[in-house]
């Protein structure tokens, strides 16, 4: 097997790092070790979401930019806001080394071994971003608990929960997208917010924003965090607004940084006069309140009842079908929590509403789609080792959350992948956790233990039982309606109970500095 | 144990890595007519499913022996038929006599690689665990990092899950496992049982067979012949006699049976060596055609004295002194010596000698882990063969690492580390200024480093030159060999200046 120049390299830099790690680092033998499993995981099953990037690929490289937003010829059209078109962009002139093939707008599902080569390592090469982010937050985490085993320092358990996140190696790896780099930018926005660099932390927001517009969902306590704790310059002793500090100097600043990164995205395609074109990409409310796949939301739980209820013949028509006239301002109202000047004192207060912002929208949001749930999950592990009710909350979040993910993947060969993950992923953290706050109450009760231990029979039962029942053949969507709706019920209770910590714990100003 | 999440977590990581090297996508169809290792299992399915015992060693127009007749004891035989059942309820047509040739699907390819992680997590995983657990004086930490390192090693698991290959090392790797477990901790029947049912699996676990012998006839020798150890030793050639005969019963029923069963066992007929393997008959037979100048028996006998004269010095001090830690280091010279000098040695045998190794992983790391490197570059030709190279690199960059922060081996590198101190204080008597002896090891580390790339690099992207097609197998091979032959002289130094510390312990079992 003859292998090129590139791939060479590729091996060799992987070899050198390898190599240093000799001197014991264990966060870049971490890094490394997650980064060999991605490479194992090359030849997996992959969705239709690499045929997505194939396509972007070709339209980036092969057409002009007035084209980019109006190309058509394949289903998979260009609905990422431009920063990701220029990352496409800039991918292709690497991808044209590996298969020129690809690049052809019309070679519509286009997989030569080259290409998937090519697609993977892209993934793969660009969660260094999120390696480095990563590194950054386990700087904001305190060691206060100090320990001389490794293993039990706050900063490895982050480490682990988010270098080995399951949720993210499957969906980036296995079913093939560009997560890793995106919540990259978000943690390493979140970490310099908490080192008191708000600019940088703002400026990155802003790009992310413009990469994928997802992350719309959590603007909101980005905004209030910036106003409550960097436009107002100074507290009252006791932690409360002191609304004559205000400067509007940094509230300009911030403006401007936010208005230049968006002038820079979208001011090509303002001078094209081609924003509606852009934006109805962007924002295409003609699709249902449900993706295909049903999201194990608060909707997703109105919908089951429905279909229950159709079933048995007490209703005539679908409701769903009347929702979406006016559900995407429900949605967005419901979506945000009232933010109360009070509960944004530090950082910590900031990254709680943050997640809240991204769990309710992932309630009540219109047409989420259930990979949005790591939005909530990845920077619940940073609240996670700090407090043993957060850790709990975390791991009732992450454990329901990632079991959602389990309809992503339904091939045969996938299917030992996905659970030893699952299982490595949910025994050490669960495990960790409970060690690094052992002294303190237990962390589950009886009633969240029964809840997480029910999800192996629901697998077993989902996968092995019910293929092989009579029901397989009228029902087949109840697997998927079961999945769905238990881990709704999981995902709800995280989220209850989110919400009641933010209002019920003493506002942080009054206990001890940052 | 305590932080029995960590080695749960090592044991889950150590199944993916290897149900995903097991997935390396089946490139088009097989290669007709004679497809792989693969097809020889399914084969051997079929034949013990549809055929009685008394068939299944002997040529018939049913069973053709030369498409992939079975060349391994009964125990294998035994295992294939309960694969069989289960691939009877899945799917007939899997195992069907004579239609089922060349079966391949994407079903059955998922079958076959169950088996082999069944197996492998029934056997061999629960044995390293035990092993690990078992490890004294070393922190709960090392102990959980030393299951990674073994569990990792990228030879087993790409021998056991490569992509033409399914085969079984780890069932019986993992029985002579619990063989070493048993009689280190003084179960010496239950270790000899599994020790014997590892033999009956695989027959090159008899490699492994004179340190176990030498070491239980020592045992044996220290409790006295006249009293325990006479015992003792009617104990264990009963039980030995008995997992005999319980494994070969239905072969005994005819002189026969029993013979051509050997004959299959043992090709004496098939010469020195097939293909290029890191041994030193392949080696020397680049320069010096061996296969033609001596006659067929002087090859056998030239090369079973030579192997005899290599292992004897381990072997008779494991008798005088039986301890666990000597019986480890033999284990490991003995299986190099048979390797290096034997008779049909096969590549995949290098894995004989990479278990003990592994075992002795948590007392030298740098020069276990540089071995396990070598033995791994030792099947590149394989690996290449089957299309394994990224699993292959990935897996050992992830064996490396693995080791490296888990032992800081480049630490340990001191004479003491080596445990060469007395060897080096033994020749200080004579040359006063040998204290360059770890320094020379480092060198020779990386210079092999440096070359094991550059080959790997040379043979992947090159092509060989038209005279020499076998170009780049053959400088493997004997670039490893060379490497061999040095480790074989380190262990056996190992072996026979410990007598020192060997008395200096506090229990000798």
């Amino acid at each position: 097997m003859r292998i090129k120049w590139v791939e060479c390299a590729a091996l060799s830099v992987m070899a050198a790092l390898s190599v240093m790690t000799g001197g014991g680092s264990w966060f870049l033998a971490l890094a490394l070790g997650v980064t060999l499993l991605k490479c194992l995981l090359i030849p997996t099953y992959h969705s239709t979401d690499f045929e997505v990037h194939r396509n972007w690929l070709a339209i980036t490289h092969s057409l002009p930019i007035s084209q980019w937003y109006y190309e058509a010829t394949s289903e998979w059209t260009l609905d990422y806001p431009p920063f990701f078109a220029w990352f496409e962009y800039a991918l292709s002139h690497v991808a044209k080394y590996f298969d020129q093939e690809m690049l052809n707008v019309h070679n519509l599902n286009y997989s030569s071994s080259r290409t998937l080569l090519f697609q993977r390592f892209s993934v793969i090469f660009t969660d260094a971003l999120f390696v480095y982010a990563v590194h950054e937050c386990c700087k904001c985490v305190d060691g206060k608990k100090a320990c001389k085993e490794l293993t039990e320092k706050p900063k490895f358990i982050l480490s682990v929960l988010l270098l080995w996140n399951f949720g993210l190696l499957i969906v980036d790896h296995i079913h093939f997208q560009y997560n890793g780099f995106l919540f990259g930018l978000m943690l390493l926005s979140i970490a310099r917010l908490f080192q008191k660099r708000h600019m940088e932390g703002a400026f990155l927001f802003a790009v992310l924003l413009h990469f994928k517009h997802i992350y719309l969902y959590v603007a909101p306590a980005y905004g209030i965090y910036l106003l409550r704790s960097y436009c107002f310059t100074a507290n009252k002793p006791d932690g409360s607004i002191r609304w004559n500090s205000f400067s509007f100097v940094r509230l300009i600043s911030l403006g401007l940084t936010v208005f230049l990164v968006s002038a820079l995205s979208l001011g090509p395609f303002l001078a094209l006069n081609q924003l509606p074109q852009v934006f109805s990409r962007l924002f295409p409310f003609k699709r249902g309140l449900c993706h295909a796949y049903w999201a194990p939301n608060f909707w997703a739980v109105y919908n089951a009842l429905d279909k229950v209820l159709s079933v048995i013949g007490l209703n005539d028509k679908w409701f769903g079908s009347a929702v979406p006239t006016h559900s995407p301002s429900l949605g967005d109202s419901l979506g945000h929590p009232h933010l109360h000047p009070d509960c944004h004192i530090g950082p910590r207060g900031f990254l709680r509403c943050l997640i809240l912002c991204a769990l309710s929208s992932f309630m009540f949001g219109w047409h989420v789609h259930e990979k949005a749930i790591l939005l909530a999950i990845l920077p619940m592990s940073l609240l996670s080792v700090g407090k043993a009710g957060d850790a709990s909350i975390f791991l009732i979040l992450s454990t329901t959350g990632h079991y959602s993910l389990f309809p992503l993947l339904f091939t045969a060969p996938e299917l030992p992948i996905k659970i030893l993950l699952m299982l490595l992923f949910t025994i050490y953290s669960i495990s960790s956790l409970k060690t690094l706050f052992r002294k303190e109450k237990p962390l589950f009760n009886w009633m969240e233990t029964f809840y997480l231990l029910g999800l192996g029979p629901l697998e077993v039962f989902c996968e092995f039982v019910f293929p092989f029942t009579s029901w397989k053949l009228k029902y087949p969507f109840i697997p998927l309606l079961l999945t769905s709706v238990y881990c709704a019920v999981g995902i709800t209770y995280a989220w209850f109970k989110l919400y009641v910590s933010v209002f019920t714990d003493p506002p942080v100003g009054k206990t001890k500095k940052q | 144990m305590e932080k029995w999440y960590l080695m749960t977590a090592v044991v889950l990581l150590g199944l993916t890595v290897r149900w995903t090297v097991s997935l390396n996508s089946y490139s088009g169809a097989g290669k007709p007519p004679m497809f792989g290792d693969y097809e020889a299992q399914r084969h051997w399915q079929e034949i013990t499913f549809n055929l009685p015992i008394k068939q299944w060693y002997f040529n018939s127009s049913d069973n053709n022996l030369q498409y992939w007749g079975l060349d391994y004891p009964p125990l294998t035989a035994y295992h294939s038929l309960l694969c069989a059942y289960v691939a009877q309820f899945i799917n007939p047509d899997w195992i069907a006599l004579h239609s089922s040739r060349g079966y391949e699907s994407q079903a059955h390819k998922l079958f076959m690689r169950a088996t082999v992680l069944i197996a492998d997590l029934l056997i061999y995983i629960p044995a390293v665990v035990l092993h690990c657990c078992c490890l004294k004086e070393i922190s709960t930490k090392k102990k959980i990092a030393n299951a990674l390192c073994i569990l990792l090693y990228p030879g087993l698991i790409l021998i056991d899950y490569g992509h033409f290959q399914i085969m079984y090392n780890s069932v019986s790797l993992g029985l002579a496992l619990w063989g070493v477990l048993g009689v280190s901790c003084d179960w010496d029947l239950l270790g000899s049982l599994a020790f014997c049912l590892a033999v009956n699996y695989k027959q090159m676990e008899l490699y492994h067979s004179l340190p176990f012998f030498c070491f239980l006839l020592g045992k044996c020798f220290k409790k006295g012949l006249k009293g325990k150890g006479f015992v003792l030793f009617v104990k264990l050639a009963g039980t030995v006699v008995a997992s005999f005969t319980l494994c070969w019963l239905p072969f005994f029923t005819e002189r026969a049976q029993a013979l051509q069963v050997l004959r299959r066992l043992f090709p004496v007929d098939r010469g020195l060596f097939e293909d290029k393997v890191a041994n030193i008959w392949c080696s020397v037979s680049v320069f010096l055609k061996i296969k033609d100048i001596l006659p067929h028996h002087v090859q056998i006998i030239v090369s079973f004295c030579l192997t005899l004269l290599s292992l004897l010095p381990a072997c008779v001090k494991l008798t005088l002194q039986p301890s666990p830690k000597g019986f480890r280091f033999t284990l490991v010279s003995c299986a190099l010596s048979f390797f290096l000098f034997s008779f049909q040695v096969h590549e995949k045998s290098i894995l004989l000698v990479s278990l003990p190794v592994c075992l002795v992983l948590s007392e030298i790391p740098f020069m276990s882990t540089w071995f396990l490197l070598v033995s791994t570059f030792s099947m590149l030709p394989l690996l290449l063969k089957d299309d394994l190279l990224m699993p292959s690199v990935v897996t050992t960059m992830a064996f490396f690492i693995a080791c490296a922060t888990s032992f800081s081996i480049f630490e340990k590198t001191s004479e003491e580390e080596l445990r060469l101190k007395s060897f080096s204080v033994s020749v200080r008597k004579h040359l006063p200024r040998f204290t360059f002896l770890p320094r020379i090891i480092q060198h020779l580390f990386i210079i092999s480093v440096i070359t094991m790339v550059l080959l790997t690099l040379m043979t992947v992207t090159l092509d060989p030159p038209q005279k020499l097609p076998d170009l780049f197998s053959v400088l493997v091979s004997s670039v490893s060999c060379l490497n061999f032959l040095f480790f074989l002289v380190y262990f056996n130094i190992i072996v026979m200046w410990d007598s020192k510390d060997g008395r200096n312990q506090k229990k000798i079992h």
